[in-house]
């Protein structure tokens, strides 16, 4: 292990809860102080976002920042990236700064996409001379080599991503800080972001990486830390740290509190999902799916007093190594449910089910006339077993398709 | 290069180097304001000469010709634009500048940079306009037969010392505009103030002299009568009343980047 690059030390942060705004105004804050002159100012509610967090990264060293929405993973990077400041706490980084967080703000859509490379590159640190050094490659990376006269108004959303992240990876800086930007773009340009990643954790830099994605944050780390609620739970071997959130942050914290008291849920809560649980084709409850044989998804809900008006249900399935293996809601299907009141159950029955066997995870969500009203991202696993799709004992594997076609195979004589 | 991060943070010559170093971004932001904001307008450049011009028909009919004020014995279109030219500036770039930190807010909630360079690069942008519009005021000085002096080399001065007190009342402005957001519904109120405090329409001799220095405590007073004295060449420098809205220019400039520094930290969490 060579120097410490990044050194942490029991960084806290404090944020306010200012009510509906976060900001004063004048005017309030002169009628206080008029009012009572004496007293000091009041202290609203506030939260930890983060909470006494250390940690040391060595040069060359890829670390990994894994936990759920809110842990203080973005908050971390925003206190690293000198965004915001600590609370408390101190931390030191040496060498050059770069930081991959939201890519693309300070685009401005009037501007051409030249006079944006130029402008963002600013923006991220880089002097004019080093972006006309690199404008070459930027503009090849992004494979935009026709557009960049163009005014980034016109640009398709993946157009300016990948003009954005490719002016961000090209800064080239001794510790880059990265948050959940590979998730740009089409498969395509999100293979080449990876390998380019690759490329940047291959030539020695330092890098923070924090992602949603367990697998993309297995294959680039060596090491990774486990945060949750704002406080550094884990730091470790990538692989024992992506164990330990799975067992002891999901499995104990969240998939042990009942469905209705879950806290990591958004939307307005006209109707809540109350329950889930999976039956096999006779009604009995199962802990697994078998694929090729039939599923029951059962949902349990309950309204606001009001009822729901115009619901559409549905769920994503994610795969192990991240990404949608499949979404269904009730909008395909034309089953959507014109009027929901109290307490029910909705099932969802998928006959064959065609996934490859693997640890799975599902998320939920209730659109209220087209409006979030109940939106669980991880809800669950989903636990999916070999059930002999094909009736021919061939077990097949997750890595010769994600997904299981209901086929057969016949040959025909020419007529 | 290390970069210590901890809560508190003292002013050091470190975050005067910062804005120095980031001085391309704000070069890169002046450019991205004054093309975009020419290539949305018909009429483009017009827009800078525009103003000035209308305000001094206006004030030339009413005050120059209606009122009859005085106007050192220059014709009163020449001196009146005289001094809108300056003054116009100084009020688009400071209104410019009150409003950049909350304008560029997703900027500031996600990228770092000294910030001090945002109300800056908002101060500089203006100054495009400004030459053009001092165009019209050579053309109204050839129409009226008003002559060029050794005091034009005094302009680019003074024209410094606008962009400075621009520069240090859009610190405490956008400071205070992001913390106290009915901050933003006083500044056109206190710009017009500003207006009517300043010898704009009209002369500061008709201000008694024993309250001259006091009409210099204003300090775009005194850098518009020495801009005028400049220009129009018609009486000498009052290197008194320049001295001393210099003085509170520089006192400005430096208390509103120390203000801004102190609320720099904070910006982030609450804009």
């Amino acid at each position: 292990m060579g120097e410490t690059i990044i050194k942490v030390e029991n960084i806290s942060k404090r944020y306010t809860l200012g009510g509906s705004r976060g900001y004063k105004t004048f005017r309030e804050s002169l009628v206080r102080v008029l009012k009572n002159p004496f007293s000091r100012k009041d202290k609203p509610d506030s939260f930890w976002a983060l909470k006494d967090v250390s940690f040391e990264v060595s040069k060359g060293e890829v670390l990994g920042i894994i936990g759920r929405n809110g842990a203080g993973k973005s908050t971390l990077l925003k206190i690293l990236s000198r965004i915001t400041v600590p609370t408390s706490g101190h931390a030191e980084l040496r060498g050059r700064i770069g930081s991959l967080l939201e890519v693309g703000t300070g685009f401005h859509p009037e501007l051409s996409g030249r006079e944006n490379v130029y402008l963002y590159g600013a923006i991220l640190g880089m002097s004019s001379l080093e972006i006309s050094r690199k404008y070459a490659q930027i503009v090849a990376f992004a494979e935009l080599e026709r557009f960049m006269d163009t005014p980034v108004k016109r640009y398709s959303s993946g157009m300016y991503m990948r003009l954005a992240f490719s002016v961000a990876v090209h800064v080239d800086p001794e510790v880059l800080l990265v948050d959940e930007v590979l998730a740009v773009g089409d498969a395509v340009f999100q293979t080449k972001c990876m390998a380019k990643m690759r490329e940047i954790t291959g030539k020695g830099r330092t890098v923070l990486f924090v992602s949603h994605n367990l697998a993309a944050v297995g294959s680039l780390c060596e090491r990774a830390v486990v945060l949750d609620a704002g406080r550094l739970l884990f730091c470790g071997p990538v692989r024992d740290a992506v164990n330990f959130y799975e067992k002891e942050v999901f499995d104990k914290k969240y998939l042990q509190v009942p469905v209705a008291e879950r806290q990591d849920r958004s939307g307005s809560g006209a109707i809540r999902l109350t329950g889930f649980r999976l039956e096999d084709e006779s009604g009995k409850p199962a802990g697994t799916v078998l694929n090729g044989h039939t599923a029951r998804l059962v949902f349990s809900y309950m309204t606001a007093p009001g009822g729901a008006k115009n619901v559409d249900f549905g769920f994503i399935v994610e795969r192990p190594e991240g990404g949608k293996a499949f979404q269904f809601c009730t909008r395909f299907s034309a089953d959507n449910f014109d009027e929901l009141s109290g307490s029910g159950n909705i099932v969802c029955t998928i006959k064959r089910f065609p996934l490859v066997p693997g640890r799975y995870r599902i998320g939920t969500y209730f659109l209220t006339e087209s409006s979030p009203a109940d939106f669980i991202p991880e809800l669950s696993h989903l636990d999916v077993a070999d059930g002999d799709f094909y009736a021919s004992n061939y077990q097949v594997y997750e890595k010769e398709t994600p997904l299981l076609v209901d086929g057969s195979w016949t040959r025909e004589p020419l007529p | 290069m290390l970069t210590r991060i901890s809560p508190g943070g003292k002013l050091s010559f470190a975050d005067i180097g910062a804005v120095w170093r980031y001085r391309e971004l704000a070069y890169f932001l002046v450019k991205r304001d004054i093309s975009v904001r020419y290539r949305q307008t018909v009429l483009g450049g017009l827009w800078a000469v525009i103003q000035p011009f209308f305000a001094m028909l206006v004030f030339s009919l009413f005050f120059g010709r209606m009122a009859k004020l005085p106007s050192d014995g220059v014709p009163y279109p020449v001196f009146v634009y005289a001094g809108l030219l300056p003054w116009t500036y100084f009020s688009g770039a400071l209104s410019a500048a009150s409003e950049s930190m909350v304008g560029n807010a997703n900027l500031i909630s996600k990228v770092y940079f000294p910030r001090a360079v945002v109300p800056a690069a908002a101060v500089l942008a203006g100054l495009m306009d400004l030459i053009v519009a001092s165009g019209l005021l050579a053309l109204l000085m050839f129409y009226y037969g008003i002559g060029v002096g050794p005091g034009l080399m005094l302009v680019p001065v003074l024209v410094g010392l606008t962009v400075l007190c621009a520069a240090g009342a859009g610190f405490w402005l956008s400071a205070l505009n992001v913390e106290y957001r009915d901050i933003r519904y006083t500044i056109p109120f206190l710009i017009q103030l500003w207006l009517f405090s300043s010898p704009v329409i009209y002369p500061s001799s008709i201000v008694p002299d024993r309250y001259q220095w006091l009409l210099a405590l204003n300090p775009m007073a005194g850098v518009l009568k020495a801009f005028r004295a400049a220009v129009l060449g018609h009486q000498s420098f009052d290197w008194q009343a320049l001295g001393i809205s210099s003085a509170v220019i520089a006192l400005l400039l430096v208390s509103g980047f120390l203000y801004f520094r102190r609320m720099e930290r904070s910006f982030a969490d609450i804009i």
